[in-house]
């Protein structure tokens, strides 16, 4: 095989969810149908790299200084969703339910992975946070330990600021049976159990 | 241990067990795998790698402070090997709203994953963590799970082999009115025997025999054994103490300590 050949399937078999063998399919595939998507591929993929770029306010990529969210004045501007990273940003921009500004931390708080507060983007946030406009920081980060523990961090420090600081509810999810779900989430929809109507 | 055939005829004993265990921490491995680290009573601190352990399905289970049930097996002792884990009960489930509680489960976890030595049997430490695990459970606005969780560190300290000594004084004798901990030794100091070195010893909390201290309880506690863990159990390594550990204290003192 050409040595460039293998150079490209060794860098694509580094993308997530491709091995090594479906690198070697998918660099065939890209070779066979050159002109078709190989090349346009190629041009996208450059003038992505070369254009797109975190946002100065809130951390989502973009391919201005400041992203296409936060210039949007349509948007509520007295509401942050806090997310860890800017997959999360995309999954709740793509249900359409939240018509505020984001925040991406980064990440959580990991000592495992020496990810500690300096890492994460939350001096930016509190002085996001200290705008008079602002009224709530809606905390949607993972229901796992690291997750929550860096909720807890946030809270702790936005809390001498006049902003309502609350969380995504953890529980049963849309179309799950009680049957299948874990203890740990039974437990938290329990806890957090509303009135009905 | 049980005996598997090999191909050439002769038989071979492959290390495996199975035991419930406790989930300490999580490192991800390659795309789909992670290693999980697990305390048991008779293995001990173990870690082992966990096929699909980055799934969404298998991430809830994998939280530090899980309660699980673990099999491992390895063609040779000295391999990783491979674990399997089947949730028992979720701990973190219960703390995720209660930051306090919450940094606790995380300096527990952390402690343990940072002190102990790998796969040697910790029969008392392992009933003391579920035991801890009981208790920080339980929701209780005075918090008063911090002092097991204290007794708990004293206890790690203890099965480490720096056993404090706060029964009686160290320079009298006497077994009453005792009121600090020498930062050096470890033995306690009656009232009226310090001296001059007064100022320099450390509080010996109420709950743990010692007459009132100008500090609340929970925060003198947390400095009593937060200096020996990060003396001589973390610094006989030139480690530092966890950064979870860390948070607790500061939490504590925030609460407790003005």
């Amino acid at each position: 095989m050409d040595n460039a050949v293998e150079d490209l399937i060794k860098k694509m078999a580094r993308i997530p969810g491709l091995g090594p063998r479906s690198a070697r399919r998918a660099a065939l595939f890209l070779l066979q149908n050159r002109e078709r998507l190989m090349v346009p591929l190629a041009r996208e993929m450059n003038d992505v790299a070369t254009r797109i770029r975190a946002c100065a306010d809130c951390g989502n990529l973009d391919t201005g200084d400041v992203c296409k969210i936060c210039i949007d004045t349509r948007r509520d501007r007295s509401i942050i969703c806090v997310v860890e990273d800017v997959g999360s940003l995309w999954a709740i921009e793509r249900a359409a339910v939240f018509r505020g500004l984001y925040h991406v931390l980064g990440g959580t708080l990991s000592a495992i992975d020496g990810r500690g507060p300096n890492e994460l983007h939350i001096d930016r946030l509190v002085k996001r946070t200290g705008h008079p406009e602002m009224a709530e920081v809606i905390l949607a980060l993972s229901a796992t330990v690291d997750g929550q523990t860096t909720a807890h961090y946030i809270q702790e420090r936005v809390a001498g600021l006049p902003v309502e600081v609350t969380r995504l509810a953890h529980g049963v999810p849309v179309g799950g049976e009680l049957d299948y779900l874990d203890d740990g989430t039974l437990a938290q929809a329990l806890k957090a159990r509303g009135k009905l109507g | 241990m049980t005996r598997r055939a090999i191909r050439c005829g002769t038989w071979i004993t492959m290390p495996e067990w199975q035991a419930d265990a406790l989930v300490l921490s999580t490192r991800p491995h390659g795309e789909g795998s992670a290693v999980v680290t697990v305390l048991t009573a008779e293995a001990g601190r173990h870690a082992g790698l966990v096929r699909g352990g980055s799934s969404s399905r298998m991430r809830g289970v994998l939280q530090p402070g899980n309660r699980v049930r673990a099999s491992w097996r390895a063609r040779l002792p000295e391999q990783l090997g491979q674990m399997q884990l089947e949730l028992v009960q979720s701990i973190p489930a219960l703390l995720l709203d209660d930051a306090l509680r919450l940094a606790g489960l995380s300096s527990i976890c952390a402690l343990l994953d940072g002190s102990l030595p790998e796969r040697e049997a910790q029969p008392e430490l392992f009933v003391g963590t579920n035991a801890l695990f009981d208790l920080i459970s339980i929701e209780d606005s005075s918090n008063r799970w911090l002092e097991g969780y204290i007794r708990w560190e004293l206890g790690l300290l203890d099965a480490a082999g720096f056993q404090l000594d706060l029964l009686r004084c160290a320079a009298s004798g006497a077994t009453d009115r005792l009121a600090y901990v020498s930062p050096r030794s470890g033995s306690a100091v009656a009232e009226g025997q310090a001296g001059e070195f007064a100022s320099r010893m450390l509080a010996l909390p109420a709950f743990l025999g010692g007459v009132a201290c100008n500090r609340h309880d929970y925060d003198a506690g947390l400095s009593l054994t937060g200096h020996f863990l990060a003396r001589r159990l973390f610094g006989a390594h030139n480690q530092d103490i966890p950064a979870q550990r860390r948070r607790l204290a500061d939490m504590v003192t925030g609460i407790y300590g003005g």
